[in-house]
């Protein structure tokens, strides 16, 4: 997905987060730095008490920053209150107020804003109709479904036109399939009112498919920034490459830097060419990652060689696990053809050639 | 299949039979604790007061009759009287009163305690329970003691040289209504903060994130949600403040005196426990009416809430 260079919306600069005091204190954010961009679809990806909710609840005024700025729009707004904030939240369980109807809940901001009736009552059709729920605006928010709390939920916070939309795991209570609907459902709507969007999750698979940009976080700290494509196939550190689907570690000597190149010389000898993460300094034992569907297996000589120790058949694929000969192991991902097996056995001595865009050098 | 009808019908004969043996000692219970005293007040409500107090077994309207008229002691004639019903009124009013002050000093103590981390809840429950454990006699008279003319509040008044002459506070509506509030504050805190306690705070945080500020996210949002609190509170503090009879006794004096009072009236030195008898029910009448409003005007919204 190409960058789109623009104004940014949210731009969060050095901000720390501190929670209780004395000996028992604890950095939920440790001086967090990032620009989030008008009309950006913008992912905040990481483990359970990472921050990323802790971010989430500083941009929405729940929570007010021990050290920083928060910027929106290039305007200072760490020490509004969150009614005072042109942005709205939808809530990991929806938060609807359950005295009122499907229609109240959506035009509550608005009439808080003192917005006219008919107005607030425009507005909410308006609404009603963009997430489909049109038949149940009279409907108690506890004779919904939880797909369509989700709508409402939805409808509530994108009503009163905020600038920015926050998205605290909105898909995480909703089942398999609905969450597919969902995920489409969100993209859609992001384009079409075109708020940018900060979604919170800790699910991967959901922050690759739906986010223009992403930042990967862990205890308190935003790792890496980038498009999918970077976050996965250019992963800075070790724990991005881990948590964002399957890889394989290597250790490896790194040399002839240049370009964000590299040659780099694996444990059996082979050299291959590798890409380098921003901010790597030239080390004896760098880490090299490969992803499991970038390597080859071979019954000749390869770049790696090694014995199968595994195979686990995934109906559109089969990985074979692969204790190397420099006792590391090592994952290949193979596509599954019809016809025939994957063409190995546990136990056979196997070659594994590493393609030419295939690794990356991690910083850590 | 007819011998089968029979032993099915036989059966369920049985099953009649033994449902109401087991709950034979509940029924008997109830008869005797709460519906045969009340059928004893109806009764003597109905009957002829006796020259030094009790009844005589005679059957007159009078009591009845007395509860809003007065018999001329010379020419015998009824003749309408409102002693008995100002003093109704004021009860209700006072009560209400009551309610009122208890719900405002009650809110926002309960909603403190609801937002304490759990652990400390506890021991704030603790502290609004303790009261219970002194007699409502004793808790009376040390109120008692605080606003009196040589009490604690305007001795202190008088020696910080802000008044001069002590402030008339015993015997007095304002007295009633500190001591009233006092006793009845616990009953209406408890209910509000086992509402409050319910309350999903995620809701609080929603209103502000759509531009509600403190006051409206008060009344648009934890108001509604705390409403079954404010009735159960309301009706836990109107109807035992309605027949309150110590506080208004030891506070009030006699020239303000509350239905209690008169109740108790009767059967003392009034020696008319007929009119006792009927003024009681009169009150159980006016709570019963009182309730029946309330829950149909609560009930009608309280069932679309689903």
């Amino acid at each position: 997905m190409p960058e789109q260079p623009g104004r940014s919306a949210i731009e969060v600069r050095g901000v720390r987060k501190v929670f209780g005091s004395g000996e028992s204190q604890v950095a939920a954010l440790d001086t967090v730095s990032v620009s989030i961009r008008e009309n950006e679809f913008f992912t905040l990806l990481g483990p359970s008490g990472c921050g990323k909710t802790t971010l989430l609840r500083l941009i929405a005024g729940f929570d007010f920053p021990s050290a920083g700025e928060i910027l929106l729009h290039g305007q200072d707004i760490a020490p509004l209150p969150p009614f005072k904030r042109p942005v709205n939240t939808v809530f990991q369980n929806y938060a609807l107020f359950p005295h009122m109807t499907v229609a109240e809940n959506i035009g509550f901001g608005l009439e808080m804003l003192g917005k006219p009736k008919a107005e607030v009552k425009a507005r909410v059709a308006d609404m009603l109709k963009l997430v489909k729920m049109e038949a149940l605006s009279n409907r108690r928010t506890s004779q919904i479904s939880g797909g369509q709390q989700q709508r409402v939920a939805l409808a509530r916070a994108l009503a009163p036109q905020p600038k920015v939309l926050l998205l605290d795991e909105p898909l995480s209570a909703l089942d398999f399939k609905l969450r597919k609907e969902m995920q489409i459902e969100l993209k859609r709507l992001q384009h079409q009112t075109g708020i940018t969007f900060i979604f919170v999750t800790h699910d991967q698979e959901e922050a690759l498919t739906m986010s223009d940009r992403i930042a990967v976080m862990s205890s308190g700290k935003i790792l890496q920034v980038g498009t999918p494509w970077d976050i996965y196939d250019k992963p800075a550190e070790r724990f991005v490459a881990d948590f964002i689907g399957e890889t394989n570690f290597l250790t490896a000597a790194i040399s002839g830097m240049a370009n964000g190149k590299a040659r780099a010389t694996l444990k059996s000898g082979a050299t291959i060419d590798a890409t380098v993460a921003e901010g790597f300094q030239p080390k004896d034992n760098a880490t090299v990652v490969v992803r499991p569907e970038h390597a080859k297996l071979t019954s000749g000589k390869g770049d790696l060689s090694g014995t199968v120790e595994n195979i686990v058949y995934f109906g559109t694929d089969t990985h074979i696990h692969v204790r190397l000969d420099s006792s590391e192991t090592f994952t290949v991902r193979q596509q599954n053809t019809r016809s025939a097996g994957c063409g190995f056995e546990r136990g056979d001595k196997v070659g594994i050639s590493i393609g030419n865009d295939a690794a990356q050098v991690l910083r850590d | 299949m007819a011998s089968a009808k029979q032993v099915a019908k036989q059966a369920e004969r049985r099953e009649i039979r033994d449902r109401w043996l087991l709950s034979a000692p509940a029924l008997i219970i109830i008869f005797l604790a709460a519906t045969g005293p009340l059928l004893i007040v109806v009764i003597y409500s109905f009957l002829t007061p006796g020259p030094y107090g009790d009844v005589v077994w005679k059957f007159s309207t009078d009591g009845w009759l007395s509860v809003l008229m007065q018999r001329d002691i010379f020419d015998d004639t009824l003749a309408f009287a409102d002693a008995h019903l100002s003093i109704f009124w004021r009860s209700a009013k006072l009560s209400f009163l009551t309610t009122i002050l208890t719900l405002l000093f009650g809110f926002p103590t309960a909603y403190f305690i609801a937002t304490r981390p759990a652990r400390q809840r506890d021991i704030w429950l603790f502290l609004i329970t303790i009261p219970f454990w002194t007699n409502l006699l004793i808790r009376t008279f040390a109120i008692q003691e605080v606003i009196r003319n040589e009490g604690i509040v305007n001795t202190v008044l008088i020696k910080l040289g802000i008044i001069s002459q002590p402030i008339q506070m015993m015997f007095t509506d304002f007295a009633l209504m500190v001591g009233m509030t006092y006793v009845y504050l616990p009953l209406m805190v408890l209910p509000l903060y086992a509402s409050m306690e319910k309350i999903d705070f995620r809701l609080v945080e929603a209103g502000y994130d759509l531009y509600a500020n403190r006051f409206q996210v008060l009344r648009r949002v934890i108001v509604p949600l705390v409403k079954p609190g404010i009735i159960a509170g309301s009706i836990l503090v109107f109807i035992p403040a309605l027949g309150a009879y110590v506080t208004p006794r030891v506070l009030g004096g006699s020239k303000n005196m509350m239905l209690g009072n008169l109740i108790e009236l009767q059967f003392g030195q009034g020696r008319n426990w007929p009119l006792g008898s009927a003024l009681s029910l009169s009150l159980m009448a006016i709570v019963m009416v009182a309730l029946l409003l309330y829950v149909r005007s609560v009930g009608g919204r309280g069932g679309a809430h689903g």
